[in-house]
């Protein structure tokens, strides 16, 4: 056991899961950071395979050192072909794990992904499966607008074959990574960009985190908050917050979106009669707005209070520093949503 | 290639099996017993069987919406075909893909996709598989000049080359996208020209000579087993029937489909090459005429009276690893 970071932790796990599985493969835009390249027209390159920078996330660095060529393929900038191409392997019996650098990328290779990847298993009666990794990262915070900060892993529930998965520590990430590279069915890995520098300890061996069991960050008995992501410890500062004031919350991190485990969240309003969802992602057709539907449908008889969500806005994400924070949610606006409630 | 007898008879019997299967097709369509859209392959054959004359077992076929026929050409059990068209149980997909989503793993008949083009990107990943295992296998990816089209073809393209995969980007020019005619979609009306961009080698083939398909594929397919990388063959050829059935084909020149039968069809070229070589006997091929009759028979009144899945079904294998 040691402290790691998030980054850290994910690319312990690819290592440790690429030596025990020949057939996993690494497939992504920088993902050996230049090193299959020979050099250019202008002359050899000047860093060997050690020196490849692993992607701009720097998750995958020095992994082509010990896997070699292979099994870490760096891809053109054409996502619909690399996602379609580890499909296809997946397919054909390979384990890929591809980066897509940014979830809003989800745009130039949707079709690879809600069409093919979704649908190979049920719609070809069950011949083939997907053991699909789609690594990709979420979030908003490093100030770089709109086509890169989205927290899209709502769009990705919305298709059934999928599985969506939101580490919200090192130490999640690496269970739930492990899991996820295991696992028989396309995932969507979701890393938020500004939880790669979180550091814990995280055991050295190889874990596994089932998916579709909730972590339950914290236990009180006056509301059930859920959140996901980064928005667990949004959460958690809040609940904090509102312990000082006498009021106790329990923090639900359900860690995959697909599948969902309801019947914690169920179990737990049950109990406290309050629900508040904290996401990242759009305030329409989104996580917090299903979880929300889900809860009306099956405990309304126990709810104290309404439901409440705590989301950005239904607004772009500005580069603009001021912007972008009064997008995000934070603990105030968690704060002041369970206030809200409790005199109900 | 191999123009053995077994071979030939084997390509006339397959070729003849798909024209049966979609002659029937066009005709049991109209009585509303078949669900969804039906997209033939009749005219087509000599391409689909041309290229599985040259596949081993560890190759991958990827192949298109237009599917009866490549996936009959590849070894799919004809019932399970017909099966699964009508979306019965026991269908190839149990009933879940219908016509464009033939798909059979034993076979590697990859997923006819109906989202034409992906076959490209996904062919790739088989070429990726088959090259890791160093099993000497190749993928095939049987695309259609609209296809072609797609963004994802080119970025497929140029992927197999930068990875030098195993692949042969098979392009079938029928000369319509649905209605819309090649010689107006395809900049410069030149597919194949496309293929220098992405340091290929290509071909242009007469798509209604079986043997020309074959050959020029064997050509491509021993490049890709030898490490060599991916190539283009655009194969030229015409449906016989619309896009899909229904279709009033109105895009179409007067008599283009009857010229077509008459003096391109690949059934009648090839019989017409194999005896007048005497390489077969007409006798043999009126004998496997009357078999494949038999068998369309039976495949499509197995298919007709089987049942739909149970609807349990729905909600089976929407995930492989359940949680």
């Amino acid at each position: 056991m040691r402290e790691k970071s998030y980054r850290n932790a994910i690319r312990e796990t690819l290592y440790q899961e690429m030596g025990r599985d020949p057939d996993i493969i690494l497939i992504g835009e920088d993902v050996a950071g230049g090193a299959q390249s020979e050099g250019t027209k202008n002359g050899p390159k000047k860093g060997g395979e050690e020196d490849a920078w692993g992607g701009p996330m720097g998750v995958t660095k020095g992994l082509i050192g010990e896997y070699g060529k292979q099994r870490v393929l760096d891809a053109p900038i054409s996502e619909a072909a690399f996602i379609g191409a580890a499909i296809g392997a997946a397919a054909a019996g390979l384990r890929p794990v591809t980066e897509l650098m940014f979830n809003d990328f989800l745009g130039v290779c949707c079709d690879q992904i809600v069409n093919q990847a979704a649908k190979y298993h049920y719609m070809f009666g069950g011949q083939d499966t997907i053991p699909l990794t789609i690594r990709t990262t979420m979030g908003a915070g490093l100030r770089i607008s709109a086509q890169h900060s989205q927290s899209l892993h709502s769009v990705f529930t919305h298709f059934a074959g999928l599985k969506v998965a939101l580490p919200s520590t090192p130490y999640e990430a690496k269970g739930l990574l492990t899991t996820a590279i295991r696992d028989n069915d396309p995932v969507i890995f979701c890393e938020h960009k500004m939880l790669y520098r979180m550091r814990e300890d995280v055991p050295d061996e190889s874990y596994s985190i089932p998916f579709g069991e909730a972590r339950f960050v914290m236990d009180g008995e006056d509301v059930t908050i859920v959140a996901f992501s980064r928005m667990v410890h949004v959460a958690t500062d809040a609940a904090k917050i509102l312990a000082k004031q006498g009021i106790k919350c329990t923090v639900i991190d359900p860690r995959t979106t697909s599948p969902l485990d309801t019947e914690s969240i169920f179990d737990s309003v049950d109990e406290t009669g309050r629900l508040v969802i904290v996401d990242e992602g759009g305030p329409r057709c989104g996580i917090a707005s299903d979880i929300s539907a889900m809860v009306a449908d099956e405990v309304f008889h126990a709810l104290k209070a309404p439901i409440k969500c705590v989301t950005p806005p239904y607004a772009l994400i500005p580069a603009a520093p001021n912007l972008e924070d009064l997008y995000v949610p934070d603990a105030a606006k968690v704060v002041a949503a369970v206030l809200g409630i409790m005199d109900a | 290639m191999n123009n053995n007898q077994s071979q030939l008879l084997w390509a006339y019997r397959t070729m003849q099996t798909i024209r049966m299967f979609e002659e029937r097709m066009h005709e049991v369509f109209t009585t509303g017993e078949v669900p969804g859209f039906v997209h033939l392959y009749a005219g087509q054959e000599a391409c689909a069987v041309g290229v599985c004359a040259n596949l081993a077992d560890v190759d991958y076929f990827h192949i298109t919406h237009r599917a009866h026929g490549p996936a009959i050409a590849r070894g799919a059990d004809v019932t399970a075909v017909a099966l699964e068209i009508y979306c019965r149980a026991d269908g190839l997909c149990r009933g879940r893909g219908g016509s464009a989503h033939l798909h059979d793993a034993a076979k590697k008949i990859i997923g006819a996709n109906s989202g034409v083009g992906s076959g490209a990107a996904l062919a790739c990943g088989s070429a990726l598989a088959t090259r890791h295992r160093g099993d000497g296998g190749i993928a095939v990816a049987l695309v259609g000049e609209g296809g072609a089209n797609q963004g994802v073809v080119s970025e497929a393209l140029n992927l197999a080359s930068v990875w030098k995969l195993p692949v042969v980007f098979v392009f079938e020019n029928n000369g319509y996208a649905e209605a819309t005619s090649a010689d107006y979609a395809i900049a410069g009306g030149n597919l194949s020209a496309r293929a220098s961009g992405f340091a290929m080698p290509e071909a242009i083939v007469d798509g209604s000579d079986y043997f020309a398909v074959s050959a020029s594929f064997a050509k491509a397919a021993e490049r890709a087993r030898a490490g060599g990388g991916p190539s283009f063959l655009e194969v030229r050829n015409l449906r016989m029937f619309g896009h899909y059935e229904g279709d009033a084909q109105k895009y179409r020149p007067p008599g283009e489909v009857a010229d077509y039968r008459e003096n391109k069809d690949c059934l009648k070229l090839f019989r017409a090459k194999v005896t007048s070589e005497n390489w077969l006997d007409a006798a043999e091929l009126d004998t496997i005429d009357q078999d494949v009759a038999k068998l369309i028979d039976a495949a499509y009144e197995t298919a007709r009276n089987a049942p739909l899945p149970d609807p349990e079904e729905l909600m089976h294998s929407v995930f492989a690893t359940e949680c």
